[in-house]
């Protein structure tokens, strides 16, 4: 295939990137014969097919995502929740797992109130973007102390790591408690402030190089 | 009468000092500096978010909003008050047309990007400089953008055509000029901005568009550079 | 629920922040960089940490105040941008831009930090005007010491421009003769969560503190202003070690003033 450009090189919008049978992939569009990037990222290569893997900008919600909402509004059968990206999603009570609900006349606030954090399930995405949150499977529910960072959605494959090896070496290193939001919100705890500082540091340095090579030994380095 | 040499020396097709930084507001999605001469912009690229109020939204598409700012103290001459103008609306409105050219927001109905740009020194062509941070800007913010969109005027000093004016030339008085902010789609070469105001020959007009392309070869590639030494120092 | 307010108190009894610093350190880098607009006639860049705020200073003339008709005048306004920061909005100045002014204005105002009889071009007829502009860039805490500092930095860089006959400012020509300052003025605000005391707050510490106090400090560590905020109340004992703190931190932030 015609790539024009080297593996993981960084291009920028409209930069050619390949050219003849090359086929194009996701944050690419033909034209002619050549294909150009939609946007600025890191160019990779799979079985003929050319992708960019962008390094920044908003998340899209996707079914099946697991996402750390923040409760901004209680609505009469649930909670509407920021999800760190340009729409806002919904936790119906009925998807809320809990034994306190008390029915109709209950106050939602007394279980999830504004300001709180929740570790959900996206289980719909309309057309428009309307969202559907749920909280039933084991891990998922409300987040309850430690704190709460924001990073690239586009960074949170690096910070998980393959079949999770990077959180997990962060949780053992640190001993803190992760949960990685695949939308960019990243709950820690830990009972030492120090360890939970310096867990935080770990994943502001995988944000930072995540797109540079060895970044499991830079994190190792790190932690030690 | 004819205009012999440029106020600053520069060549006829010889753009001034330029340069540019992306990533330098760390509260934005993305943001740039883009100096060109003594005309500076800053740009901060926010969202997609939710559009408020509600009926501005498109439930086909996201939108852009373009917010050009010259900042009181950035003037040559008197302090200009705060709060903008029709003139800043105008430019605003134009840079919005110009970068939806190349941005597609289709995967975020009903959301908006908001670009901030606010310079605080100015000399001329300041509405080509703030597209060019916007470009940068939308860019570092990840927006799906199926190019880069770069800017700079052109124009005719009395019997010269010549490529980014500077105030001097705006305003020079031994003949008559032409001030003509342009802005480019690098791979189509389409022109996705065009004012003018003053006076010239169709010819004329077509010869400086034609060297405002070529000289916008460095403003792009200033804009390309930028980009990606981001990356590269980190 | 990770409550911010709770977190800090947690730290500061361990003597700690979320980031890692002291209660009475400040974030690094701190950087102060002049001249940085040409058609300002003076201005600064001042950086804590990840807060950015710019000042530009320009010189009017006009006529004087008629109750002071040899005296020249000063004007200080803040824009918050929404390029700073995502909460903030287009439009006229909100309250907090208003009070950040106020508060700067009275610290350099009050202490007569400018001799403004200076500034008196013909008695009764003519005078300067000293307008700052405080800039916020990028909004991550703390803007008071900062925008301080940039004014202080900008007045300091600012010149005069030349005048034109009829006593019209030449704003091409620029002299060589500075604003008359006679004191270096800084405000810095110490703020309050439970019992513990703490400074330079980012944007998370700023949503969490109980009270705030902001002191304008002159070189020789007398005041010139002060500014409570917040709704916590204070006791005697409270103030007078926030004051202590003030003027010992607005030492520190003057040597940065001095090494540009």
């Amino acid at each position: 295939m015609g790539l024009l450009v080297k593996e993981k090189e960084i291009v920028i919008p409209g930069e050619v990137v390949a050219d003849g049978d090359a086929k194009p992939s996701y944050g690419t569009y033909k034209d002619g014969d050549k294909i150009y990037s939609a946007f600025l990222g890191l160019v990779e290569t799979n079985e003929g097919y050319v992708k960019i893997i962008p390094l920044s900008g908003c998340y899209l919600p996707k079914v099946d995502d697991k996402i750390i909402g923040r409760v901004i509004d209680i609505l009469m059968t649930g909670w509407r929740m920021d999800t760190n990206s340009a729409y806002s999603a919904v936790l119906s009570v009925k998807e809320f797992v809990t034994s306190r609900y008390g029915g109709r006349e209950d106050d939602l606030s007394r279980l999830i109130a504004i300001g709180e954090y929740v570790y959900v399930r996206i289980i719909k995405v309309t057309s428009q973007n309307l969202i559907d949150l749920s909280t039933a499977e084991p891990g998922l529910g409300k987040l309850k102390g430690g704190r709460v960072i924001t990073i690239n959605s586009h960074k949170v494959p690096r910070v998980i790591g393959k079949k999770g090896s990077m959180v997990t070496l962060i949780k053992e290193k640190t001993g803190a408690d992760i949960k990685v939001g695949q939308n960019g919100v990243i709950w820690l705890r830990a009972e030492n402030p120090d360890a939970e500082l310096k867990a935080e540091k770990a994943i502001r340095l995988i944000e930072e190089k995540a797109h540079t090579e060895g970044l499991t030994q830079t994190v190792e380095a790190f932690l030690q | 009468m004819s205009y012999k040499r440029r106020c600053d020396g520069r060549g006829w097709d010889e753009i001034r000092p330029t340069e540019a930084k992306a990533g330098i507001i760390p509260n934005a999605d993305g943001s740039a500096y883009f100096r060109m001469g003594n005309t500076a912009a800053y740009c901060a690229v926010y969202g997609p978010r939710e559009l408020f109020p509600k009926f501005l939204q498109n439930p086909k598409t996201g939108i852009i909003r373009c917010h050009y700012n010259m900042l009181p103290f950035s003037g040559m001459g008197e302090r200009i008050r705060p709060g903008g103008n029709r003139r800043a609306q105008e430019i605003s409105l134009v840079m919005e047309k110009a970068l939806s050219a190349v941005v597609d927001l289709s995967d975020f109905p009903n959301a908006v990007v908001d670009i901030y740009t606010d310079l605080p020194e100015t000399d001329a062509g300041s509405r080509c400089v703030a597209i060019n941070a916007a470009a940068m800007a939308l860019a570092d913010a990840g927006i799906p953008m199926k190019d880069m969109v770069s800017a700079l005027a052109v124009g005719r000093v009395d019997d010269k055509i010549v490529v980014d004016l500077c105030y001097e030339e705006e305003a020079y008085e031994g003949g008559p000029v032409a001030d003509i902010p342009i802005a480019v789609v690098h791979n189509t070469q389409e022109i996705a901005l065009l004012q003018m105001d003053g006076e010239i020959s169709k010819e004329e007009l077509i010869r400086a568009i034609e060297m405002g392309r070529k000289a916008m070869e460095q403003v792009y590639e200033i804009q390309k550079k930028a980009l990606k030494e981001k990356y590269q120092d980190a | 629920m990770p409550d911010i307010r709770e977190n800090m108190l947690n730290l500061a009894a361990l003597g700690r922040r979320q980031d890692g610093r002291g209660l009475e350190d400040y974030r690094e880098p701190i950087s102060v960089e002049v001249g940085i607009s040409r058609s300002a006639e003076g201005s600064a860049l001042v950086k804590i940490g990840k807060t950015v705020v710019m000042a530009g200073v320009k010189l009017a003339v006009d006529k004087p105040y008629p109750d002071t008709p040899n005296e020249g005048s000063m004007m200080i306004n803040v824009e918050l941008l929404p390029l700073s920061n995502p909460k903030y909005e287009s439009g006229p100045p909100s309250i907090k831009a208003v009070e950040l002014a106020r508060v700067i204005d009275r610290g350099i105002r009050e202490a007569k930090a400018i001799d403004t009889k200076k500034l008196c071009i013909v008695p009764g007829e003519k005078c300067w005007m000293v307008i700052i502009d405080l800039i916020s860039i990028n909004d991550d805490g703390n803007l008071y010491d900062a925008a301080g500092l940039a004014a202080m930095a900008a007045l300091d860089n600012a010149v005069f421009p030349k005048l034109k006959e009829g006593n019209i400012p030449d704003y091409k020509e620029k002299s060589n003769i500075p604003i008359p300052l006679t004191k270096n003025i800084l405000p810095v605000t110490v703020f309050k969560v439970g019992q513990y005391l703490f400074v330079d707050p980012n944007q998370e510490e700023e949503e969490g503190y109980d009270g705030r106090l902001s002191v304008a400090v002159a070189a020789d560590g007398n005041i010139a202003a002060l500014q409570k905020g917040g709704e916590d109340t204070f006791t005697l004992e409270e103030i007078e070690t926030m004051v202590d703190l003030a003027v010992q931190k607005a030492k520190f932030l003057r040597e940065k003033l001095k090494s540009i």
